[in-house]
């Protein structure tokens, strides 16, 4: 009984340290402690800096009126709007840009990967070239590179005037490329449903959010059709030809409701020094676009060629030898497999896309970070609440795509064991 | 009467093959027109190649490389090849290398970046080689001082009083450990070290500098420019971001908790922002987040933010490794009876760093690359001095010209990196796993 009395009170301060019982706590606790000592170090640097500046951290600047410019806009936005609403808009042509680089990235991506793999030999060391080629060269270089491209090769709006003009439009008189930008055709409805305001900040048309909801509609109820068609098979051995079906609706219902609306598009029309009507892509959203699009299009190639490599040629033989098609062997047996390694690195390929795209900056594209860390930040120096805004924005925008791809690894995970 | 059978008594000689499937054209049947889909593939690439051919080669070639100015090229040009040529005006990359090169840096102080090249080689190669003897890890402790005195200027007894601080503190934790134990021994040091920090070194070094003056004229960062500063950032980015990694992969992976959520908060906060960002908080915040007064170096600050981001992104790859390596290594290592850390040093970080090194390497040249990404703050690294180039009244007009050689010297740094990591790779691949 003695024994362990001593035992118990012979605790010795070094047994925080030597004494595995006690070693984890003592490291946790001095770890937080120097983390919360260094975060109340530079907390009451700022606020002694901040004091001298005689600045504090407010807010209030997003109300004032922004009284800047933006050339390409989403949503309506005049220089009198507030800064709150040009950092939103400023926001939204980042997603823009992203999820049209997206895109792009993974075409273009998917076609270089599989060519790459061509038993071609010129096409295959053609897009050696193009993948080594582009992804060794910076980003920045590329935006700045086909801007210049855009710039210093494309004609005047001018040109295009006259009897004989020296520049043409393309496909019959409807995109005009110019070194002020892309002009294209643009989606006009001649019985419109107008705007739906949403918390009085911004208008989305009534029209697309209605072609939306149909094609929606549509491709539900072809999911249905499928599913339906795939427990026929299961019970009676027979398939229903429903590939009609399935088409028809996906098809029809947009098409009804567009000829509803009475749909038909604007071009753009030379009119004076200028083009008008049509859409305005202006050359920095396109030389962004492109970029991020090529210079992630070559990382995506590899991720799509690691893909098909890594599954085994055994599994392609299995397929044949249970005797099914080649097309039917793609779609059920490699893909399936090839797309669990693929989708993960895909979409942190999508994130680096969205973070590159904050290079807008270097071309004048008045993304986010042209925006709320670019001019806003010059013109009411508040260096902090701006880059704070900033970063927590985007870090927003990166967790939400990491939670997808969370979700989609959860739902793909080998369930073993 | 039974017919004869006709039994061949020699050997026949072989036919040659059919012409169409040896030879050239064998190898073009079986390479480029298996196929009508491989012809067409065939013949639309062909086309590419030769269009873009047709419209660069001339500008290539049909170039100046004498003229002083824009206007003077073109008239060359003209005068060489005929009206209307466009052709490359090559006689700015002549003018102009050593700025793209060295920025602003003195010209007659140009040896001291490329000392500072050559020695790094000699530093890492005890790193890279093992049969270069080990006494030389010495060296490559002592180059980072080294190079920060060659690169900067300034006294050298600065980066001398460091050094004995370093040596001072090591003596500290020698001699402490000695008299006391483990922990107070590294208390001692790291309080002898920090004391000798903020208040020894530089009246130490200014008396020093006092009595014995030696130094090199010092250049600042405002001087700095072009490929010695993606180099520089690079480097230092990459060296100082490895170790870093390593810890938070492994706070990453620790039971720990506090210090898990520690690093994983961190590395999840560094990677879900673009680093444009944090270069906006080296260029405009942290002089505020410093103590009233302290005005560093952009370049130092510059480094700073960009070896936390690469840090973050090293410790994925590292904790990927980490994920890599059977449980079995770990068990082993425990059942061994070897503490945490000497199980990570002997046994896991060195299976997991092989594993990792695809991975390392191509952080480090998106690193390299990224390094671009300062001349939007300001700095003058290539790409922001095509652009001050551009601003001089003779060379105003000229673009393809340097973001083709900005674009080349890049591919060719980053193109042979990642060759050398394939290399190590297959070399240090041992085919246990």
């Amino acid at each position: 009984m003695t024994a362990i009395v001593d035992q118990a009170q012979s605790f010795k301060i070094g047994m925080l340290l030597y004494d595995t019982r006690y070693r984890a706590m003592t490291i946790q606790i001095v770890a937080l402690m120097g983390f919360m000592l260094l975060i109340a170090w530079l907390i009451s640097n700022t606020a002694q800096n901040l004091a001298t500046l005689g600045k504090g951290v407010n807010f209030s600047f997003l109300g004032q009126a922004a009284s800047y410019d933006i050339n390409q806009i989403l949503i309506e936005y005049t220089s009198r709007s507030s800064h709150l609403r040009a950092a939103f808009v400023g926001l939204l042509n980042t997603l823009l840009v992203a999820s049209l680089g997206c895109v792009l990235a993974t075409i273009l991506g998917i076609v270089i990967g599989v060519l790459r793999l061509s038993r071609n030999w010129l096409v295959a060391r053609l897009m050696t070239i193009y993948i080594e080629g582009v992804r060794n060269v910076p980003v920045l270089l590329w935006i700045v590179f086909i801007m210049a491209i855009l710039i210093e090769t494309l004609p005047k709006p001018a040109a295009f005037r006259g009897e004989n003009p020296d520049a043409t439009m393309i496909l019959s008189d409807s995109v005009a490329l110019t070194n002020r930008g892309v002009y294209i055709p643009e989606p006009l409805f001649h019985n419109s449903l107008g705007n739906l305001n949403v918390f009085g900040a911004f208008g989305i048309s009534i029209d697309l959010l209605a072609l939306v909801a149909v094609l929606a509609a549509g491709i539900w109820a072809s999911i249905r059709v499928k599913s339906r068609a795939d427990k026929l098979q299961e019970e009676k051995g027979v398939r229903p030809t429903t590939w009609h079906i399935r088409t028809a609706l996906i098809v029809i219902p947009p098409v009804v409701l567009l000829a509803i609306l009475g749909f038909h598009l604007g071009r753009p029309e030379l009119k004076g020094f200028n083009f008008s009507g049509g859409i305005h892509m202006r050359n920095s959203l396109i030389a962004l676009w492109f970029a991020l699009s090529l210079y992630t299009a070559a990382f995506i190639a590899e991720i799509v060629r690691a893909g098909i490599l890594a599954i085994s040629k055994g599994q392609t033989e299995a397929a044949y030898s249970l005797g099914l098609r080649p097309n039917r062997t793609m779609s059920l047996v490699i893909l399936p497999q090839a797309l669990r390694v693929i989708i993960p690195p895909l979409i942190s390929q999508f994130l680096n896309l969205t973070k590159n795209s904050s290079l807008a900056i270097a071309v004048g594209y008045m993304d986010l970070t042209g925006t709320l860390g670019g001019i806003t930040l010059n013109q009411t120096g508040r260096e902090l609440e701006c880059i704070l805004l900033l970063m927590l924005v985007y870090l927003g925008i990166s967790l939400g795509i990491s939670a997808v791809m969370n979700w989609y690894n959860n739902m793909v995970k080998l369930k073993e064991r | 009467m039974s017919g004869e059978a006709f039994v061949r008594e020699i050997l026949l000689d072989p036919k040659a093959a059919p012409r169409v499937s040896v030879g050239v054209l064998g190898w073009l049947r079986a390479n480029l027109f298996s196929s009508w889909l491989n012809s067409a593939l065939t013949l639309v690439s062909l086309y590419l190649i030769i269009a873009f051919l047709v419209q660069t080669l001339p500008w290539i070639l049909q170039s100046s490389w004498t003229a002083n100015s824009l206007n003077e090229c073109r008239e060359a040009i003209a005068q060489r090849y005929g009206e209307g040529t466009h052709g490359a005006c090559w006689a700015v990359i002549r003018e102009r290398y050593l700025q793209l090169f060295y920025g602003f840096y003195p010209s007659d102080s140009y040896w001291r970046p490329n000392l500072t090249l050559l020695l790094m080689f000699v530093a890492l190669s005890p790193i890279l080689f093992t049969s270069v003897p080990r006494k030389m890890l010495w060296f490559s402790g002592v180059y980072p001082f080294l190079a920060f005195w060659l690169l900067w200027g300034g006294s050298v007894w600065l980066p001398v009083a460091i050094i004995a601080g370093i040596a001072l503190g090591y003596f500290a934790v020698v001699k402490g450990t000695e008299q006391f134990g483990f922990l107070a021994g590294f208390i001692c040091g790291a309080i002898v070290i920090l004391l000798w920090m903020l208040f020894a070194v530089l009246p130490v070094a200014n008396l020093i500098h006092g009595l014995i003056p030696i130094g090199l004229t010092q250049v600042e960062s405002a001087r700095f420019g072009g490929f010695m500063l993606s180099t520089t950032i690079g480097i230092t980015g990459i060296a100082c971001s490895l170790p870093l990694g390593i810890l938070l992969a492994l706070g990453r992976k620790s039971d720990l908790l506090i210090v898990k959520s520690l690093c994983v908060g961190f590395i999840e906060f560094i990677r879900g922002v673009p680093l444009i960002t944090l270069l906006f908080v080296a260029s405009t915040l942290l002089n505020i987040f410093l103590p009233p007064g302290t005005n560093f170096d952009i370049v130092l600050r510059v480094v700073i933010m960009v070896t936390l981001f690469s840090a973050a992104y090293i410790a994925e790859v590292i904790r990927g490794g980490l994920a890599g390596l059977s449980r079995g290594q770990y068990e082993a290592a425990d059942s061994l009876g070897l503490d945490y850390w000497k199980s990570m040093r002997l046994i896991i970080l060195p299976q997991a760093l092989k594993i990792s090194i695809p991975g390392i390497v191509s952080t480090f040249i998106g690193l390299f690359k990224d390094t671009t990404l300062v001349s939007i703050i300001g700095l003058l690294d290539p790409l922001g001095l095509t652009n001050s180039i551009r601003a001089d009244a003779a060379w105003n007009g000229v673009v393809w010209e340097l973001y083709t050689f900005v674009a080349v010297l890049f591919f060719i740094f980053c193109f042979a990196m990642s060759r050398y990591s394939m290399y190590l790779e297959r070399k240090l691949q041992t085919d246990n796993r």
